[in-house]
């Protein structure tokens, strides 16, 4: 490559970054991601299959892009950025919420607001409480040691979106599978079997409930026996919201939950601190998502030409953020890379932003302090029970957590 | 001060009853409200912070006169 010195500066020559990229320490962006650090708020990055698309990584370019209408969610249409085969495998079809704009994703969202508000999220504390206090206490009784991902990280949310949902938790092996295939199945084949094993189970569900003479006591409950019935959702999109709820509802979660611990357990005098003084819980938390970003690569695509910052988004162009990287701008974050539960981490884009701001964020805090909070409590001993660096962690090209999480206490 | 909140755009995220809980809540159908008597956001410092942490931008604060 020697001869390619002459053409141009470093930028030049190495062309543009692939994204995306497997992290090498779970908790930090991908090395890789170097040089579009701290430069310009958007480069172009290339995508799998050969395609240059934008890639946002800076914190004020983010937030006002992904409150811009003149980018589009809806994965349809033509020009949408696939990051993956198996994205472009299922990219034909519907998603409720996130992959639909407004007014659609407007309507869906106002149907489902009442139920994720920050005071519906905080009656749900003592739910949650005894979910986590069951499940350590499971731990507990069966170890040390644990693997903690399948012990409690996943069965977490899991429990708590089912109750949420009104979705049978013994259930639960096979959805968590099938979210698990449609995520990061190896083949795009995986990805779309996964996604129509989801869908017929969650209508039989619906109709299961349509038939029942009174509602149950969860959304989707509620959903059949007021919105389906008076017409105001047919019940294909019925289909897709769930689907979209219980797979966000408890994959995310259980990422932040395994890939926070790991972190935790990396920053021993954090952990300490954190235990000195539960009440920066919810600063630890917000600090977590800040640095940890695990919905990395955010998609749209423009709908129309849009100016930025001396660039130009032509209609057309796929557009992608990184969150990982927005929410360590030097310009907005002191020192971005260190883990600090003092510092003000609020306005991180880790939940995304504009409105397809996470539904669940509020529900999401409130699992999150009980869980780690619960940890810290119950285990005070706790800690890895395999070298840090021979765990394995999530793919690049997918939510980012722990694939597995060995400890002991 | 003066705080209007504009509820045909706001999503219901319910950031700004999580910044300013003093002066922010969400209705029963989950949109951003004022607390009975503190429409003038009490004096509370986090009220900015609260426009600011809204996603869609509903909310505008403005000081009389200014």
């Amino acid at each position: 490559m020697t001869e390619l010195t002459d053409i141009g500066g470093p930028a030049a020559q190495a062309g543009p970054v692939a994204f995306p990229q497997d992290r090498t320490c779970p908790y930090h962006p991908p090395a890789g991601y170097a040089p579009l650090r701290d430069g310009r708020p958007l480069s172009r990055v290339t995508l799998y299959d050969g395609r240059e698309v934008w890639l946002v990584t800076a914190h004020a370019t983010a937030r006002a892009l992904l409150a811009d209408p003149r980018l589009s969610t809806d994965r349809r249409r033509p020009g949408f950025p696939s990051p993956t085969p198996r994205f472009a495998a299922v990219r034909d079809r519907r998603v409720a919420l996130l992959g639909v704009d407004d007014p659609e994703h407007n309507r869906q969202r106002r149907m489902m607001i009442p139920s994720f508000t920050v005071k519906r999220a905080a009656a749900l504390r003592p739910a949650i409480q005894r979910v986590v206090d069951g499940l350590l206490d499971a731990m507990t009784a069966q170890g040390p040691p644990a693997e903690l991902v399948s012990a409690f990280a996943l069965p977490v949310p899991s429990m708590v979106i089912c109750d949420l949902l009104g979705v049978p938790y013994t259930d639960h092996e096979f959805f968590e599978e099938q979210s698990r295939r449609l995520l990061r199945g190896p083949t795009a084949d995986d990805t779309t079997n996964a996604r129509d094993r989801l869908e017929r189970y969650l209508g039989g569900l619906i109709d299961e409930k349509a038939g029942q003479a009174g509602p149950g006591d969860g959304i989707l409950d509620e959903l059949v026996h007021h919105q389906l019935r008076d017409g105001t959702v047919d019940r294909a999109e019925l289909v897709s919201l769930a689907l979209i709820l219980l797979v966000a509802g408890h994959e995310t979660t259980a990422n932040m939950i395994s890939l926070g611990t790991f972190t935790l357990l990396g920053h021993p005098d954090r952990l300490a601190e954190l235990r000195a003084d539960p009440a920066l819980l919810p600063a630890a938390v917000e600090e977590l998502m800040r640095m940890l970003s695990i919905a990395d690569g955010l998609q749209r695509v423009a709908l129309r030409d849009i100016e930025v910052e001396g660039t130009t988004i032509r209609a057309g162009d796929g557009v992608l953020f990184a969150t990982s990287l927005v929410n360590r701008d030097t310009t907005r974050y002191e020192d971005p890379d260190t883990l600090d539960f003092r510092r003000p981490a609020r306005h991180h884009v880790a939940f995304g932003f504009g409105i397809h701001q996470c539904l669940g964020q509020n529900l999401a805090r409130v699992e999150l302090e009980i869980a780690l909070g619960g940890l810290l409590t119950r285990l005070p001993g706790l800690r890895l029970a395999a070298p840090a660096e021979e765990i394995p962690c999530k793919p690049g090209d997918t939510i980012q957590g722990m694939l597995e999480l060995p400890v002991t206490w | 001060m003066h705080i209007d909140i504009d509820t045909d755009t706001c999503i219901g995220a319910g950031q700004c009853a999580l910044a300013a809980p003093g002066v922010f809540t969400q209705d029963d159908d989950g949109y951003s409200t004022l607390l009975p008597g503190r429409e003038d956001g009490a004096g509370d410092p986090m009220v900015r912070e609260a426009a600011r942490a809204c996603p869609v931008g509903a909310i505008t604060v403005t000081e009389p006169g200014g």
